[in-house]
């Protein structure tokens, strides 16, 4: 099973609109939003829902008024300043650390486990997909992407598909690393702008550092096309694969709003052929098949 | 005062917003750039940074002289960043919290505290506004203690933008937690919109005032302003898409700079949002 990671640095250059059209283009796959602290890919799949599960995070310290004694120790040993003089914890900035209650000389310190968000099981109209929704200001989000991709490989096991499409969060922290790692490769999408090279360099390191391989897209190309140029030469200079360039289209804002994928709104367009090539580059890229064997299935009986 | 801008949705404009503001009240502000993973802000205020600080984070060390293998660090640490295995002590520093709960529960003394590095903060200035902004190392997970790290360097005496990062969860929360007003950036898609919802409920249970700027106001359809006025979220600004606007960003410049009708606009806004936490504070 192969599974392309769609990632950006940067916010909003495109991942989620292009995973879409990817969806509405490829055979036999599994979807996965793996962007859980802000998941968009379901407006545009409206997917139904089959299956729902809590996501238990971390435990959070609660003392227990009647039994602390106000001798201040839990105080002393937080680190992230979570508990005020009258001992009550401020659950935003528990860290979930346990100290507290470790060292509480009355026990007073209890330790529930929280939920903090729940992940889907879905059918769409472009097969499964799998998705999850983290409570808002909850941590442990690198959990919850770990979590559901785990599912949907497991998911794409049991239906017998041979790709994960995922869509992944901006930035290139926690929920990033858990997004990428393991990966058959990742389609890096970026935005001809300074802050878009900027962005991009950072996760092409990122990609190098966790040994995935990547590919570029320039998302709204002819925004600036020198800027473009400088995106493509930056990609080589990394030994990045270039998958093309997709113009700046209203379309893509369109089609969202109707919440429909890029293929199905309107007439065919170059907008659409471009995407097209695109896919056809990634399903045939080197890194997809690493083997030079382009369908397992077919080629080993 | 401190200033957040935050949006949900990556790439609604955050970093335009904040950095024009700033460039129109000029010598008054310091602008922190707290989008640590990638941070832009630099690349339109084009600071001359003066001096850079390594960050780091402390990590557990043993001495295995003194360990009697005992097992209570790993018992202690929830977040499985230290186990005893024979008589190996593994720690694996990309998972540790710096909690601290392994050393004082060290019956031997045998752990002391190295360090992980986290990242660096850059200091600078440009036309008198004073720049920092942190720059995650790659590979680094946590962006929350580097964040925090910059955040305490702002300076209650003057007037302090924050550009913060994406999304809804810890980073967000680190960006804005005490500021005295978020200001919202979106754009009026079905995007923009389902993810401002998740920004206001957060900034609703930190409970700061907000107010919200509509980019690329004319593209999409009109739900966002329709929920601004529902949630009786002020529109501080919209900004029209303008493809010359655009073009002017992809190169890195700045709009009250190269329109300069925009400086009076930022300035404006800057006022809206003053006038708001003034009331808030007055009635509180």
């Amino acid at each position: 099973m192969r599974e392309i990671v769609i990632i950006s640095g940067k916010g909003g250059t495109g991942k989620t609109s292009l995973t879409a059209a990817f969806a509405a283009l490829a055979k036999n796959s599994v979807l996965c939003d793996a962007d859980v602290d802000a998941a968009d890919l379901h407006l545009l799949m409206q997917p139904e829902i089959r299956q729902q599960t809590d996501f238990m995070g971390g435990g959070v310290a609660v003392i227990n008024p009647d039994l602390c004694a106000g001798c201040g120790t839990c105080m002393e040993m937080c680190r992230f300043g979570a508990i005020n003089d009258r001992f009550v914890v401020d659950v935003i900035r528990c860290e979930g650390c346990g100290v507290c209650v470790d060292f509480c000389p009355e026990k007073a310190i209890d330790f529930p486990t929280k939920r903090c968000g729940e992940w889907y099981i879905s059918d769409t109209r472009f097969g499964p997909m799998v998705h999850a929704r983290l409570g808002i200001a909850e941590e442990n989000s690198g959990k919850l992407v770990s979590l559901i991709r785990k599912e949907v490989r497991r998911l794409a096991e049991e239906r017998g598909a041979d790709l994960v499409i995922t869509d992944g969060p901006p930035g290139i922290g926690c929920p990033v690393i858990a997004s990428i790692g393991g990966a058959t490769a990742l389609v890096i999408v970026v935005e001809p702008t300074v802050s878009g090279i900027h962005d991009m360099e950072r996760v092409v390191e990122l990609a190098a550092h966790f040994r995935v391989p990547g590919m570029v897209c320039v998302n709204k190309w002819d925004l600036n096309p020198e800027m473009t140029e400088a995106i493509e030469q930056l990609a080589i200079k990394h030994h990045v694969a270039v998958l093309g360039r997709v113009s700046f289209d209203p379309a893509f804002t369109r089609s969202m709003v109707e919440g429909k994928t890029l293929f199905e709104y309107g007439e065919p367009t170059a907008t659409q052929q471009q995407v097209r090539d695109i896919w056809a580059k990634i399903i045939s890229s080197p890194s997809m098949n690493p083997l030079g064997i382009m369908d397992f299935k077919s080629t080993i009986q | 005062m401190i200033i957040s801008v935050a949006s949900g949705k990556g790439g609604t404009g955050k970093t335009t917003i904040s950095t024009n503001m700033a460039l129109a009240l000029g010598s008054e502000v310091e602008f922190l750039d707290c989008d640590v993973e990638e941070p832009n802000a630099h690349l339109f205020l084009k600071p001359v940074i003066e001096r850079t600080e390594q960050v780091t984070t402390p990590i557990p060390l043993v001495d295995l002289e003194k360990c009697t293998y005992c097992r209570k660090c790993s018992a202690i640490c929830r977040f499985n960043a230290i186990t005893v295995v024979g008589r190996k002590v593994l720690i694996f520093p990309e998972l540790c919290h710096s909690c601290g709960g392994c050393m004082a529960v060290c019956p031997e003394g045998a752990i002391t505290e190295t360090g992980r590095e986290l990242g660096e903060i850059n200091f600078g200035a440009r036309n008198g506004i004073r720049f920092i902004n942190g720059r995650m190392r790659i590979g680094e997970a946590m962006s929350p203690p580097l964040i925090k790290r910059v955040r305490s360097l702002a300076d209650p005496a003057k007037v302090t933008i924050i550009d913060a990062p994406p999304g809804t969860s810890c980073p967000v929360i680190a960006a804005m937690n005490g500021a005295d007003f978020v200001l919202m950036v979106t754009e009026p898609t079905p995007f923009g919109l389902h993810d401002l919802k998740l920004a206001v409920e957060t900034v609703k249970l930190l409970g700061i005032p907000s107010g919200l700027v509509v980019n690329r106001s004319d593209i999409g359809d009109r739900e966002v302003f329709a929920y601004a006025e529902r949630e009786q979220l002020p529109v501080l600004l919209t900004i029209p898409f303008e493809r010359r606007i655009a073009e002017v960003y992809s190169q890195g410049r700045s709009i009250v700079e190269e329109f300069p009708e925009w400086k009076e606009r930022f300035c404006e806004l800057f006022h809206k949002i003053e006038t708001i936490i003034h009331e808030r504070s007055t009635t509180a």
